[in-house]
């Protein structure tokens, strides 16, 4: 009975969402009387935001606006850069790995996103604005990401930041090992089973990616008559090696990330970032010195061997050998909480309030590459930003407004009415035949086509974290 | 040459004198080395004394807030709180200036100490016992006084804990309130055996109860019918407890009657189906809370609910049978898409409003109890006072697990759990200053700050 009318309500929501999501606005918004952290030059108290075509026309005291222009209130509250999440699955429909073999760059999260995610409503929920979407991390190199903003009720192609560079996922140690997985009767173990194996099959698809990138040169300059067939798995990592794509590799131990860059090192490109690295703060001066960029969980801990040494100074000690840090989620439920991940910096480890407020904003922006345009409040900037009831590293705090490039996304005053609007439409779709107990004269049940968030979870289990 | 292992010392006795000394001799090096180290191997005890803590604000919360006075500890009590309180001579005066004295906060939904690494290292694991009904397992024999959670979740200025064991089982076992300091689980215990946990048999399409099974879904009468199969099973345990008890109190009064073997089981059941001590049953949907309290009602046990997701749905039969809810669901995503994106945000507040006593709790493993406050504060963010907020987490979880008399609150006579911080302990960004667990003042170090330390230097 229930799953019935969750279907249609899912069907009702997503026809009414947009209109009721969307404020109408002209090209200019006005946010009067905030305080402002900018993430880029300090906290300012009472200050105004002018948005004008999406973009941060001014800063300032006594700002006017346009006549017709969005006035927001702000009085009291706080503003932040749209919070930006550098490791997420969020619309990732179905299966976040391509589980059959170890190396899948030739697969793209951009072909099976779902912009009807609810998920992204829920991130935006809690002030997040973008993300990095990736493919899990079951496979040693694992598929090309996606780097979108959250524009909840707009089609795919509004999400996508088309000027964002290029990435790709890498995986490391227990998860591409694929060991703490049961195998079924019968079932062959894949290669590779070690670390050893993990490292070697990096560098041999490096090896064979070398290879067609000199074969398709010989080609170019009439040394070959026959160009190479091309070959989707390694243009990539051609990619990566001529520095056109960004690596993000999920690690966990010191040395396996150390590792990587090692190989790195032999073919000449520079790991963007590492995911997670909970053992990072072990080889800060390594990382330091390569200019790579290291995306953490703040202080989660000891749910498997690899994360036993995970401590929440890490992002601390990686901050004073002057890494570039970002705190990410990995999750649909803890992407609505990253202010608060990013808080607990200030307590561990005694990063600058500024500092910590840039792990969730332009730290990750950079990472991703999209740091010219988002990731800090100023000036020429696409007004990608959060209005906090309070300052944002509070645990009281809540978001009030979620706003991309000068349009609101989320309004809290705007959902509690969504809240009884739903609330009404489910009472009078209980009263309907279809949704009738069968000891009522209904009719059983149907399964909701709708793939439900717990089993994403299933599928990820222990194949991202 | 013969490879030398361990199992020589049955075999070579001149040998296993020296090894032995060696492992002696080592260890009390290891001791004297590590002195401050607080991982797995030995959490620190920290020691005890007479301590006064002066010119500090105190949050009693059972009473008004002192803005500036002294908190007194001897002999592991509180034994003396106000404005103006003479300090004991010989007491060790901390200086409390800037800073704010609060009770020790309290997860009253844990399995912390029953499972190190949940995920690939099974040897650490002792979670879920095996079979639908253990009610002789309990939680006391196996947390581990020496895990790395207990250090890690104390020094944010958690100091009590209800641990229980968990997995698929109808009857999973008896929890324990500990306190998270002592060598021993003797000395860790607070309420060695404080409840019996029953995963109550829910109405699932997708397997049995508890939530595991798999299988083929079902349709929901089908459903209903199994969950019935199972409560009836329940009942007829029960019943069977009751008729073992009684069997075995007419032998004790008559000798000559037949003599009843002893049931470790059945034994284990006696207090909590007399309603001496309570039965705390997990239950997340409206359907199923409901069926719990009429469950309670019918066999007069005293009831808690643990999980509670949908328990303010359902506070009509909470409120009239006095069934308080452990709420373990501030960090769960909304259940249908359709739920509001701060349903389980609004949990607490929304049962606060009903009238059911309820406190906030992790429902972690270990690991992440130490976000104890701030879930309490996202609470807080959705709908309760600051004031209500930190009950939540203090006084609130005390009631319920009836220690209120011992802890929960700064008040003369309670147990001396204390944490001293420089700002509200609910936000992330405070610093805990002091932590006191039945007086003893606790080395904040812990498994992280040692690693901290090993690497926070190097070039």
């Amino acid at each position: 009975m229930r799953k019935a009318f969750v279907f249609l309500l899912v069907v009702s929501l997503v026809t009414i969402s947009p209109t009721l999501v969307l404020a109408q606005t002209g090209s200019e918004v006005l946010i009067r009387n905030a305080t402002v952290m900018t993430a880029a030059k300090g906290t300012l108290e009472g200050t105004d935001i002018l948005v004008r075509n999406g973009k941060i026309a001014r800063i300032g005291k006594g700002l006017t606006a346009a006549a017709g222009a969005q006035i927001i209130d702000a009085t009291g509250k706080f503003v932040t850069p749209g919070i930006i999440d550098c490791h997420s699955h969020s619309m990732v429909d179905g299966s976040v790995n391509e589980f059959s073999y170890s190396v899948t760059s030739m697969t793209r999260v951009r072909d099976v996103l779902n912009p009807k995610d609810i998920a992204i409503y829920r991130a935006l929920a809690g002030g997040v604005t973008a993300a990095n979407l990736l493919h899990g991390s079951a496979n040693s190199i694992g598929g090309q990401n996606s780097t979108v903003k959250f524009k909840y009720g707009k089609p795919v192609e509004d999400f996508v930041i088309a000027d964002a560079p290029a990435g790709i996922k890498f995986a490391l140690g227990e998860n591409p090992k694929r060991t703490h997985v049961q195998l079924q009767p019968g079932q062959t173990p894949r290669y590779p089973r070690t670390r050893m194996g993990v490292m070697e099959t990096i560098r041999d698809a490096f090896l064979r990616a070398r290879d067609y990138k000199q074969a398709l040169a010989d080609f170019r300059v009439g040394k070959t008559k026959v160009p190479p067939r091309r070959d989707t798995e390694l243009e990539p990592l051609v990619e990566v090696m001529e520095g056109k794509r960004l690596v993000h590799a999920h690690g966990y131990r010191s040395d396996e990330h150390l590792n990587l860059m090692l190989i790195a090192d032999e073919f000449g490109f520079r790991v963007a970032t590492l995911q997670h690295g909970l053992e990072a703060y072990k080889i800060a001066p390594e990382i330091a010195k390569r200019g790579t960029g290291v995306s953490i969980f703040v202080d989660s801990w000891s749910y498997k061997l690899e994360a036993y040494d995970s401590i929440p100074y890490n992002a601390a000690i990686l901050w004073k050998n002057g890494v570039n840090v970002s705190i990410n989620s990995d999750s649909d439920e803890r992407m609505r909480r990253l202010n608060l991940d990013a808080a607990k910096v200030m307590k561990y480890g005694g990063v600058p309030e500024e500092d910590a407020l840039k792990m969730i904003t332009i730290n990750p922006a950079k990472q991703l590459g999209i740091d010219k345009r988002t990731g800090s409040i100023e000036v020429g900037k696409d007004a990608d930003l959060t209005i906090w009831t309070a300052h944002p590293f509070s645990s009281f705090s809540r978001v009030d407004m979620t706003i991309i490039e000068g349009e609101v996304y989320f309004d809290r005053a705007k959902d509690t009415q969504m809240q009884e609007q739903i609330a009404k439409e489910r009472q009078e779709l209980e009263k309907m035949d279809v949704n009738k107990a069968p000891s009522s004269g209904g009719t059983s049940p149907r399964t909701p086509s709708e793939r439900r968030a717990e089993e994403r979870d299933e599928a990820e289990f222990g194949g991202n974290q | 040459m013969r490879r030398f292992s361990i199992l020589d010392l049955r075999f070579s006795i001149g040998r296993s004198v020296s090894l032995f000394t060696a492992i002696v001799i080592s260890t009390f090096l290891t001791a004297a080395v590590f002195g401050q180290n607080d991982g797995t191997e030995q959490n620190q005890t920290g020691r005890a004394g007479t301590f006064a803590i002066v010119n500090a604000r105190i949050v009693t919360v059972s009473g008004a807030t002192i803005e500036s006075g002294t908190v007194v500890i001897q002999n592991g009590k509180i034994s003396a709180v106000g404005a103006n309180v003479s300090i004991p001579g010989g007491a060790e005066r901390i200086d409390g200036k800037g800073l704010t004295v609060f009770p020790g906060m309290i997860d009253a939904g844990t399995n912390l100490g029953l499972g190190e690494i949940t995920l690939g290292v099974n040897g650490s694991v002792d979670l879920a016992e095996v079979g639908n009904i253990n009610p002789n397992a309990k939680a006391i024999r196996a947390i581990h006084p020496h895990s790395s959670h207990v250090n890690v979740t104390r020094v944010n200025g958690i100091t009590t804990v209800m641990s229980a064991p968990t997995g698929n089982g109808i009857i999973t076992g008896q929890a324990a309130v500990v306190n998270l300091n002592g060598s021993t689980q003797a000395e860790m215990a607070l309420v060695p055996e404080f409840g019996l946990v029953i995963n109550f048999p829910r109405i699932s399409t997708f397997g049995g109860f508890g939530g595991g099974g798999g299988g083929a879904p079902v349709e929901f009468s089908e459903a209903i019918k199994r969950r019935d199969a199972q409560l009836e099973d329940l009942k007829k345990f029960f019943r069977s407890v009751e008729n073992y008890a009684r069997s075995k109190e007419a032998y004790e009064k008559d000798k000559g009657l037949t003599y009843i073997a002893t049931d470790v089981k059945l034994e284990a059941m006696v207090p909590y189906v007399r309603g001496e001590k309570p039965v705390v049953f997990t239950a997340e949907r409206e359907r199923d809370i409901r069926a719990v309290a009429k469950f309670v009602v019918e066999t007069r046990l005293k009831g808690i609910l643990l999980g509670g997701q949908e328990a303010w749905k359902a506070a009509d039969d909470l409120k009239k049978n006095n069934i308080p809810v452990i709420f373990t669901n501030i960090y769960n995503l909304p259940v249908l898409e359709d739920h509001p994106y701060d349903y389980f945000f609004e949990g607490p507040s929304k049962l606060q409003q009903a009238g059911v006593k309820f406190c906030v709790s992790t429902g972690s493993n270990g690991e992440e109890v130490r976000d104890l406050p701030y879930q309490a504060g996202i609470a807080g963010a959705f709908g309760l006072t600051r004031e209500d907020a930190l009950k939540s987490v203090t006084l609130y979880p005390a009631q319920i697990l009836g220690v209120d008399d011992k802890i929960g609150s700064i008040d003369v006579g309670k147990i001396a759990n204390i944490v001293v911080a420089d700002g509200d302990i609910l936000e992330p960004r405070t610093n805990i200053k002091y932590v006191f667990i039945n007086g003893r003042m606790l080395p904040l170090t812990s498994r992280h700050t040692r690693l901290y330390d090993s690497f926070k230097d190097r070039k």
